[in-house]
């Protein structure tokens, strides 16, 4: 079990790191996502992964590390904050530059497909 | 349990209540009340600095566990020398930068006396933090805050410098917990006194996933206080913000610095066993070279404020070297340098806005202009903030830089440390000299007569300068606390299950 947990955790967060290397805020912002997503469950396995045990003592013969279930939680309310500023920041960012690049820049549209230059609002980016 | 036991609380408490106390219907939009209620939470925050300063010198450190659950489960605040000594530089520095704020700055964008509240309780829960998770949480709340500052205002280069500074410090944040996570599976406690003693007896097997948790916490503190390859978003990011803000940031890479010191020389520090010292093998090569590329890209400054941002990137460097020596004399140099140079660049932020403001056309740019309004006080300010900053006798910064250059004693670090210090003080003589003499002396036309500063901002500057000529008489007292503040770093790890720290 240990072996699938870790493979996945390592799934996410390898399509996390590629999305973040990519230079468009909405893509980043996805990619920050993920690895949230795969931080949390990274998080929970800190404290060993333990098979039908509760957290709670007395419950179940095994019982499983409490914290790391405090520090998830602690963890997606902080992540989701986190990524709903980072969304309205690149919206915001997407009409103050007139184009979605994270360094605002029009020309590198080179792997989108015959995307025509952003000069709708003039920006002074070009 | 008196009052006064609770007193650790009281600089995380203030501003929590202030900030909220501001969003609500008697502050909401009365910009005085706002003010004042903001100048008066400042003035009580200091207050309640010295007060845990003095205790912290006559008593020891103090440890507050919040809500009585007992160490080292529940999560503490530690109140020791080095705590109290940031608590008094930021209330200091935020008394300032708001003054500042209150000259009109404040009125370019909504809620920024509540979010100014936010940004002071997050750093001064970082500085008070005893718990590691918890460590993670302010340094939450100070970047939450930090982005909707940095943005106040708006503006297209600002809203692009935020979109670096932010998507960066959330991977960054994201790091942080990756490193959590392994610290935790590896020694089972979060509560830093506990870790500290923990990890000369870890199990061997942990000992690899501890060093790479360690490891992966040094990146994140590395991002926030500019290390090396991690300082591309710090020129833009305080370029470009508001003048106050930039000012406030000024102990925002401080915090990183903070960090490293009580992760990396106080847990993974001599007593760390098989853990003992892993940083200082990486912030030697980068902590030079931090340095040098602060040197070169200060020279290449084209305005007053990334001047001053670049300026910020020596103080950086110069700070992480002291870290790769991880002496005690280093340490307490460091905590020396680090007091002066936060304040002296806040203040040269918050000069730089005032020319900006009275060249009208020109901005801070470094070019010939129009005469800014008042060149004798204007000037006599710059003078004494760039002396401070380069290093010169009778300021702070030549106090400082003697004590960094006395620590590097050993033949090796003296070779690397010495050179680039002092050319990096080189450097700094050379642009600031062109810069002010461009700025004051290469004017076109006589001083005009609008546009002065106001006495808030001109109060403002004023306090920050002062520190400095203070810093130096004082440097016997400020000196012994320093090393006191170092000693407690670097000292031997005591078991928590047996009571105190």
């Amino acid at each position: 079990m240990e072996i699938l947990y870790a493979i996945c955790v390592g799934a996410i967060t390898t399509g996390g790191i590629f999305l973040i290397l990519r230079g468009y805020t909405f893509a980043v912002v996805l990619g920050l996502t993920l690895l949230s997503y795969a931080v949390n469950l990274f998080l929970f396995a800190s404290g060993r992964l333990v098979i039908n045990g509760a957290a709670i003592l007395g419950e179940s013969e095994t019982y499983a590390d409490p914290l790391p279930q405090a520090l998830v939680l602690t963890a997606i309310v902080i992540g989701f904050a986190m990524t709903a500023f980072a969304l309205i920041l690149a919206l915001r960012a997407r009409s103050d530059l007139a184009n979605d690049q994270v360094d605002g820049k029009t020309e590198i549209h080179d792997d989108l497909p015959n995307k025509v230059g952003d000069n709708r609002q003039g920006g002074t980016n070009k | 349990m008196t009052l006064l036991d609770h007193l650790i609380f009281f600089p995380v408490l203030i501003p929590l209540l202030t900030g909220v106390l501001l969003l609500l219907p008697p502050f909401h939009e009365r910009l005085k009340l706002q003010r004042e209620a903001v100048m008066a939470s400042n003035m009580a925050i200091l207050i309640v600095a010295i007060l845990l300063l003095i205790k912290s010198v006559g008593e020891g450190p103090q440890i507050y566990m919040m809500g009585d659950w007992q160490a080292p489960f529940g999560i503490s605040l530690v109140n020791d020398v080095l705590a109290s000594v940031m608590l008094v530089l930021t209330a200091i520095l935020a008394l300032a930068a708001h003054l500042y704020a209150c000259a009109g700055e404040d009125k370019a964008g909504a809620f920024f006396h509540p979010i100014f509240m936010f940004q002071v309780m997050g750093i001064n829960g970082a500085f008070l933090t005893g718990d590691i998770f918890n460590l993670f949480v302010f340094f939450e709340i100070l970047l939450i805050a930090s982005y909707s500052l940095l943005i106040h205002g708006g503006g297209k280069q600002r809203t692009q410098a935020a979109v670096h500074y932010v998507l960066l410090n959330l991977a960054g944040s994201t790091f942080f917990l990756f490193g959590l996570g392994m610290i935790y599976a590896a020694f089972g406690t979060l509560n830093m006194a506990d870790m500290s003693y923990k990890a000369a007896q870890l199990d061997p097997q942990n000992i690899e996933l501890a060093k790479s948790g360690g490891l992966l916490l040094l990146i994140v503190f590395g991002l926030k206080a500019a290390l090396l390859p991690l300082h591309f978003w710090l020129p833009k990011t305080y370029a470009h913000t508001s003048t106050p803000v930039a000012a406030l940031f000024a102990i925002m890479t401080k915090v990183g610095i903070y960090s490293i010191w009580r992760v990396h020389t106080a847990i993974f520090g001599e007593f760390g066993g098989e853990l003992a010292n892993i940083a200082s093998a990486w912030l030697w090569p980068l902590g030079l070279l931090t340095l040098g590329a602060g040197i070169i890209a200060v020279l290449a400054s084209q305005t007053l404020k990334m001047l001053a941002a670049n300026l910020v990137i020596i103080s950086a460097g110069t700070l992480l070297i002291t870290l790769a020596m991880n002496t005690q004399q280093a340490t307490a140099a460091g905590l020396y340098y680090l007091i002066h140079s936060t304040l002296l660049s806040a203040a040269m932020f918050l000069i730089a806005g005032v020319v900006q403001e009275q060249r009208s056309q020109a901005q801070d740019r470094l070019v010939r202009g129009r005469a800014i309004s008042q060149p004798m006080l204007i000037g006599s300010f710059f003078f004494i903030a760039a002396l401070g900053l380069i290093g010169m006798p009778p300021f702070s910064g030549f106090v400082g830089k003697i004590l960094i250059l006395q620590s590097a004693n050993s033949a090796l670090a003296a070779s690397f440390v010495w050179p680039l210090l002092l050319i990096s003080g080189l450097a700094a003589m050379l642009i600031l000299s062109r810069a002010g003499s461009t700025l004051f002396w290469r004017v076109s036309g006589p001083a005009p007569q609008e546009n002065k500063a106001s006495p808030l901002q001109v109060t403002a500057i004023v306090i920050l300068l002062a520190c400095s000529p203070l810093m130096v008489i004082f440097g016997a007292p400020l000196t012994e606390l320093t090393e006191m503040a170092a000693a407690e770093l670097h000292k031997v790890p005591v078991a928590i299950v047996e009571g105190t720290l």
